[in-house]
């Protein structure tokens, strides 16, 4: 025993162990995300059967079977307890019954025991819709123009053309509003600066009017043409609509208009429950929030994640490698130095938070305050800048994860061999000449380090932002098609947020749980790429200044 | 170096047998002077009073035992120990008569006029190409045509030519330490330095590589003068014109090599090069 103590065995088994348990801790992490996550996409079975409470009429309850548990008989009503049949606990499962315009509630309940009669309808109906959650029903008939137009399976069969329709609709209308009718009214919006701007400047010049007044009519034409297009698309759009009987018995009427999706669960085949899967994958990562972002997709959240790092880089890597060179290659290295070296590595234990209010106090309500009344004295009172937005948010990250860049690039500066600077001096390069060509070039792979360091503290970060510029629904995209394209003082969303948003602030807790999965999946994914991108930059320099390791 | 390793063999004085006997240091042309060079590192003193005069177009070794200061007295001239923040230097070194700390010389002229050899061969992480091409491209040539005909030439100049032409855009770290030394003196010479300082460029090298670099040094001082810090004393009798002998930070004794070596003036010297040193 002594001598295996000796023979370094144990040690290499313990260091061993705690790096199998860090790796089963971050896959199993990973795995439960995904696996919860990922579920959701899935076209799950519909079940109808008869549900029996004592003392209350039995109902038909028609929905997908979401989640079950163990309950405690003690904990049951009294007059439920006798289900149990003495055993100290019994099973009840969580139901998705949707048609929450009807009942007011998505989900329900129910207690295995009289949950009797379970079938799989072959024909059960799930209707996605942009409004109100799923509906889950038999189709009845198929109308245009409140006339009946096919019924029963006929209507079925005809059904994925009108759908199809109503899309290509969809999408124009969508395209329309959020597209044109957005630049129009971002050039209205533009004018209407520019003619605040003139009062403001006492400028009475009739010319300048003359032309803002005509730009002005352009524009409203043009809104008229596109409004009148668009009633026109809405006639259209609205003229369809289905007929679904629910499982109370009760006929429904569903526009078409408002219609995602149809299908029928327990029909499909598996290979098309896949295609069905990978759809709904695409349309989450593609898609706009609906219902309180309990629906449809968080692209919007994404982009604005990328973005904000993206910004965030371009903002901490200058500054970071900068401060770091000042610091190493020309401030005289003493009390001052180290001083500002313990302050830089104490300002990377700093809560998070208070950069965040810090970004708040400094960033929107001083910085940004300041440049409206200067710049933008034509906006008041609706502030431009003095608003928490993209750019506030991206310098605040940037001078949280400043002390990472700093430290990492003053590690590489130092890692570069003096024989090096030497050389390049006693070649009658001065200082500046020898870092701008040598030093610099050969630190970049640490610079990159650090880099990577921030994105991905960065990346995760929410408490901050949800001061400084994140919104729980922005209605427009921080880079769209409107020049000047990037728009540095508008808010956006944010993947942290969202799932913040989506497990505490929700209305409907049970529809976005597993959407909280799927986003926090989705955040991972994201500062995964994000920082294999960066590793795959810093490879490549490695490969380009290898002499590191060989000098 | 070893006392023992010293004492092991008699000096070969055949080896002395090149140096033209008609030269005499009163009758050379003076390309380095250097006055009166105390200097310091903080308040340990480093060199004692210093004079010495350094032939043009002349082969100069610094010789003496480890910590003697030629390094130092060696790095005093392309002023590389300005880097080092507790120096402080006294006295005069004259470059062609000329205060080489005067005010108005910027550094970086100085070192573009004194160029220098490291001990370990220091190749940037370049392409071979991109090393000797650094000195010209500092002083903002960027012309292609130049840059060709200056890389060719300073590699034909430093040896390197047959070996590195068809590779020019590999990286330089990927010769091997004879190669990598002699681009280094390739790189030193593009900028046409008028002096040539090498700090033991030998010492890292293989005894075939070793070779190659003296008779490098052979060749380069019709065109430059040199001055070499060596502690192998073979090596400064093969290739050195004269040789100063320093120790403890003065110098003990400077002359024509063959005269240093076959008949030294200071007792000192003597028991150095004969390895009764110690």
């Amino acid at each position: 025993m002594k001598n295996w103590f000796k023979s370094g065995d144990p040690w290499i088994w313990l260091t061993a162990s705690s790096v199998s348990l860090s790796l089963i801790v971050v896959f199993s992490l990973i795995a439960v995300i995904m696996v919860r996550g990922l579920g959701y996409f899935w076209a799950a079975t519909v079940i109808e059967a008869r549900y029996e409470e004592p003392n209350a009429p039995p109902i038909t309850i028609l929905g997908e079977i979401y989640d079950n548990e163990k309950v405690l008989t003690k904990r049951l009503s009294k007059n439920l307890q006798p289900l149990a049949n003495g055993q100290e606990s019994i099973t009840r499962s969580l139901i998705k019954t949707g048609n929450r315009d009807l009942y007011g509630l998505d989900f329900k309940w129910v207690l295995d025991p009289v949950l009797k009669d379970i079938r799989y309808p072959e024909k059960v109906l799930v209707v996605e819709r942009r409004e109100w959650g799923n509906f889950y029903g038999y189709l009845q008939t198929l109308k245009k123009d409140k006339q009946v137009i096919a019924t029963g399976e006929e209507a079925w069969k005809q059904l994925p053309q009108y759908i199809e329709q109503t899309h290509q609709l969809f999408k124009q209308i969508n395209r329309i509003e959020k597209g044109e009718m957005g630049a129009i009214n971002y050039q209205l919006e533009k004018l209407r600066l520019k003619e605040r701007k003139l009062q403001l400047q006492n400028d009475t010049d009739p010319q300048k009017r003359a032309t803002i007044e005509e730009q002005r009519q352009t524009y409203h034409q043009q809104s008229e043409e596109y409004k009148k297009h668009l009633t026109d698309l809405y006639q259209q759009i609205n003229r369809e609509s289905i007929v679904v009987k629910e499982m109370g018995g009760k006929e429904v009427e569903i526009p078409l208009a408002k219609v995602v999706s149809v299908y029928r669960p327990n029909s499909l085949s598996f290979m098309e429950k896949v295609a069905f899967y990978f759809a709904k994958v695409w349309e989450f990562m593609t898609d706009d929030p609906r219902e309180a972002n309990t629906e449809g997709g968080i692209f919007p959240a994404i982009y604005g994640t990328v973005i904000m790092v993206l910004m965030m880089s371009l903002i901490v890597t200058p500054f970071g490698v900068i401060t770091a060179v000042y610091l190493h290659e020309y401030a005289k290295q003493g009390f001052l130095t180290r001083t500002i070296r313990i302050a830089v590595n104490n300002l990377a234990g700093v809560p998070a938070i208070v950069y965040g209010v810090f970004g708040l106090g400094f960033f929107v309500y001083f910085l940004g305050g300041n440049i409206d009344r200067l710049f933008f004295p034509e906006a008041a009172p609706a502030p431009m800048f003095g608003t928490p937005g993209l750019l506030w948010a991206s310098l605040t990250l940037a001078l949280l994860t400043v002390p990472v860049v700093i430290v990492a690039t003053e590690e590489g500066l130092s890692r570069i061999p003096s024989a090096i600077r030497e050389g390049s001096l006693a070649l009658g390069a001065t200082k500046a000449e020898t870092l701008w060509r040598t030093i610099l070039p050969m630190a970049s792979p640490a610079m990159m380090t650090g880099l990577i360091l921030a994105i991905a503290r960065a990346a995760g970060e929410v408490a901050p932002l949800m001061l400084v510029g994140v919104v729980k629904l922005a209605p427009s995209l921080p880079l769209d098609m409107n020049a000047p394209f990037l728009h540095l003082e508008r808010k956006f969303m944010h993947l942290g947020f969202h799932i913040n948003d989506l497990g505490f602030q929700s209305p409907n807790v049970e529809a976005a749980r597993p959407l909280v999965y799927a986003t926090a999946f989705l955040l991972v994914l994201v500062i995964i790429i994000l920082n294999l991108t960066a590793i795959w930059i810093r490879n490549r320099l490695r490969e380009k200044y290898k002499s590191l390791e060989t000098v | 170096m070893t006392t023992a390793h010293i004492s092991s063999h008699a000096f070969d004085m055949s080896s002395l047998g090149r140096i033209q006997d008609n030269f005499n240091l009163d009758e050379e042309k003076i390309c380095l002077e250097v006055k009166r060079l105390n200097l310091f590192y903080a308040t340990k003193q480093a060199l004692f009073n210093v004079d010495m005069k350094i032939p043009e177009r002349r082969v100069t070794a610094f010789i003496g035992p480890s910590g003697c200061g030629k390094s130092t007295l060696l790095r005093c001239f392309n002023r590389m120990n300005d880097l080092v923040d507790s120096v402080r230097i006294e006295g005069q070194i004259l470059l062609k008569d000329q205060d080489i700390h005067r005010k108005e010389l910027k550094v970086a002229d100085l070192r573009r006029t004194i160029g220098m050899v490291f001990q370990k061969p220091n190749p940037f992480p370049k392409s071979i190409y991109e090393n000797v091409a650094y000195g010209l491209r500092i002083q903002g040539i960027n012309n292609r045509k130049v840059l060709d005909e200056v890389v060719e030439s300073s590699l034909k100049g430093a040896a390197l030519w047959d070996e590195v032409k068809d590779r020019l855009n590999d990286n330089a770290l990927g010769l091997s330490g004879g190669q990598q030394q002699r681009l280094v003196i390739a790189r030193a010479i593009a900028i046409e330095p008028e002096v040539v300082l090498l700090d033991e460029p030998a010492s890292a090298l293989d005894p075939i590589s070793t070779l190659k670099i003296e008779e490098l040094i052979n060749e380069l001082k019709t065109k430059y003068t040199i001055v070499i810090v060596t502690h192998n004393m073979q090596q400064a009798a093969r290739v050195s014109d004269y040789t100063a002998f320093m120790y403890m930070g003065k110098l003990i004794e400077f002359d024509r090599t063959d005269k240093l070596f076959t008949n030294p003036k200071e007792k000192q010297t003597e028991d150095y090069i004969t390895g009764r040193y110690g």
